[in-house]
């Protein structure tokens, strides 16, 4: 294993996975079988990996574990090489720095009652990496990569469009440059034209800023066009992992041949 | 790839918001002015009185006129100068009251929840026994506990409203933290206690102070109601309860002793819930007027 991994100069470190889930199991409070279980996942630097799988397969609560947001019944969480410890304040500021989430509905994700540029700014504030001052001109750069114009900053959430809203949670996800950028089915919320313009988003921020996605989705033509790597998951088991085109391409499990078929096609 | 140009602007604010914005402002108008008149009475009774609350040189049950603005009582004191202290003992009721409901309600009913599984239960199980537990019981055992003073009737009524307060706050709570800003804010990092704040109170504040007013006018109510038996502040420091129970049994011959505090408490409790109806509305960025 390397040396301590040093967050402040993110070097793209390719033999150590950012992210692992190694064996991870997870069962709720209270519930009887295990939500997920037996899943093992590598998210590299630059290999994007998709999460697909129907409602209810686990897929957001493999996300919550890879954003540390909960603890596996069993398994570990790994980030650089070491077993994520939510209580370990120092690792966790790292790995909060170096992974970042943006949600499935842009309504319930952006404070109502704060201001764009103060939501923006919470990361470099809460993580203590800038002042109010010093963190204005990243919050209009993070506006300003986004698509928003400059004077997004001083208004609310309200007034803006559901696509214009998701635009802003990437550039609250995308201010204190992560290396990863967790996406709960970021554009299913959204209609077919804006759902076009933030996949086109995500995939220039991917090349622009080397930012590795890891997605959940249930559309299997989304995750074709920004990750090139794909876990297929039923009942809180992966069934099948691999490059996105031999998995869409080459199906092996009889499940994934399922998800495939299901995709409504227009008749041509 | 093309940049897909979304510096489209975003369209006027309509037009009926704006009306109903200025209809909002003028209950706030209203409300204070109502609200007002009466906590000028109580910031005047505490440096002046037109008679010592226990002059009763004025004759029995004289009627408005004369040296009386609104008459004598049956022992003789100035009706004028007991509506002014029983403003201010209204006004401090209210505070009092809404204080510790507020303190007590806010700080049980964030961490309530917080709490998961069985301590939630617990704790909602509790605030409702609380809430069926009637004020008045309380009151006599604090009463019986301290002696018969307004802040013994205050207590009795903050720690009423407080479970009242706690459990809304509690519901107010959970559902902000259901919301997916609340996940943001911990992946970005932001600790519990700043969550609560920065995210948590703004969010649930237009609803509860609301709530708050809403309170503060049950409590003006309570006290009065507290203080017609007897449980509140003692004489010779009239209170509007006991002003209209002692103006019971002359009310045919001498009605203004009943009728003035009467009005006076309605007024005080019609203008602050006016009051909480326009502060909702001005709290809300949604519904604020823009500053150009």
């Amino acid at each position: 294993m390397t040396a301590e991994p040093d967050a402040e100069t993110p070097v793209p470190d390719t033999t150590t996975p950012v992210l692992e889930l190694a064996d991870v199991a997870l069962r709720y409070r209270g519930g009887a079988d295990n939500v997920v279980e037996d899943v093992s996942l590598t998210v590299g630097a630059g290999h994007s990996l998709a999460l697909v799988g129907e409602s209810g397969a686990g897929k957001t609560t493999l996300l919550r574990l890879l954003l540390g947001l909960a603890r596996p019944t069993s398994g570990q969480v790994r980030f650089d090489g070491a077993e994520l410890s939510l209580r370990d304040r120092e690792q966790m500021r790292r790995f909060r720095r170096s992974v970042q989430c943006v949600f499935q509905d842009p309504y319930s994700s952006l404070d109502p009652r704060r201001r764009v540029g103060a939501t923006v700014a919470e990361p470099l504030r809460s993580l203590g990496i800038d002042s109010r001052a010093t963190a204005r001109p990243k919050v209009a750069e993070a506006l300003e990569r986004v698509g928003l114009p400059a004077d997004a900053a001083d208004r609310y959430p309200h007034e803006f469009s559901g696509g214009q809203r998701q635009r802003i949670a990437i550039a609250r996800a995308t201010v204190c440059t992560p290396r990863i950028l967790l996406a709960d089915e970021p554009v299913s919320a959204l209609d077919v034209t804006t759902r076009v313009k933030v996949v086109d988003l995500l995939a220039e921020l991917k090349q622009e800023q080397g930012l590795t996605l890891v997605m959940v989705s249930h559309d299997l033509s989304v995750v074709a066009s920004l990750c090139e790597r794909t876990a297929v998951l039923e009942r809180g088991r992966v069934v099948e992992q691999g490059d996105t085109a031999q998995v869409l391409g080459r199906p092996a499990h009889s499940y994934t041949r399922r998800l495939i078929d299901s995709v409504p096609r227009l008749p041509v | 790839m093309t940049q897909v140009d979304v510096r489209t602007p975003v369209p006027a604010r309509k037009a009926s918001p704006d009306k109903r914005r200025s209809r909002r402002s003028a209950t706030l108008v209203v409300g204070c002015v109502l609200a007002g008149l009466i906590a000028l009475l109580a910031l005047v009774s505490l440096i002046w009185l037109p008679y010592a609350t226990d002059d009763t040189s004025g004759g029995r049950l004289a009627g408005p006129g004369g040296g009386h603005l609104l008459g004598t009582d049956k022992l003789g004191r100035d009706l004028f100068t007991q509506v002014m202290t029983g403003s201010r003992i209204a006004v401090e009721a209210g505070l009092g009251s809404v204080l510790i409901a507020a303190g007590l309600g806010i700080t049980l009913g964030v961490l309530a929840a917080f709490a998961q599984g069985w301590l939630d239960d617990t704790v909602s199980a509790f605030l409702d026994i609380l809430i069926a537990f009637p004020t008045l019981l309380l009151a006599m055992l604090i009463v019986a506990a301290r002696s018969a003073t307004l802040g013994s009737a205050v207590l009795a009524i903050g720690l009423a409203q407080s479970a009242v307060v706690a459990r809304l706050v509690r519901i107010l709570v959970k559902r902000v933290l259901a919301q997916d800003y609340i996940t943001a804010a911990r992946t970005s990092g932001t600790s519990w206690s700043r969550t609560v704040v920065a995210h948590v109170l703004p969010n649930i504040w237009p609803t509860l102070v609301v709530n708050l007013a809403l309170q503060f006018g049950l409590a003006v109510l309570a006290e009065a109601g507290l203080s017609y038996l007897g449980l509140g502040a003692p004489p010779p420091n009239a209170s509007w309860g006991r002003m209209l129970q002692e103006a019971q049994a002359t009310f045919t011959t001498a009605p203004v002793g009943a009728l003035a505090p009467g009005i006076l408490l309605v007024l005080l409790v019609i203008g602050v819930n006016l009051i909480a109806d326009g502060l909702r509305d001005t709290l809300d960025p949604a519904t604020r007027k823009r500053r150009a």
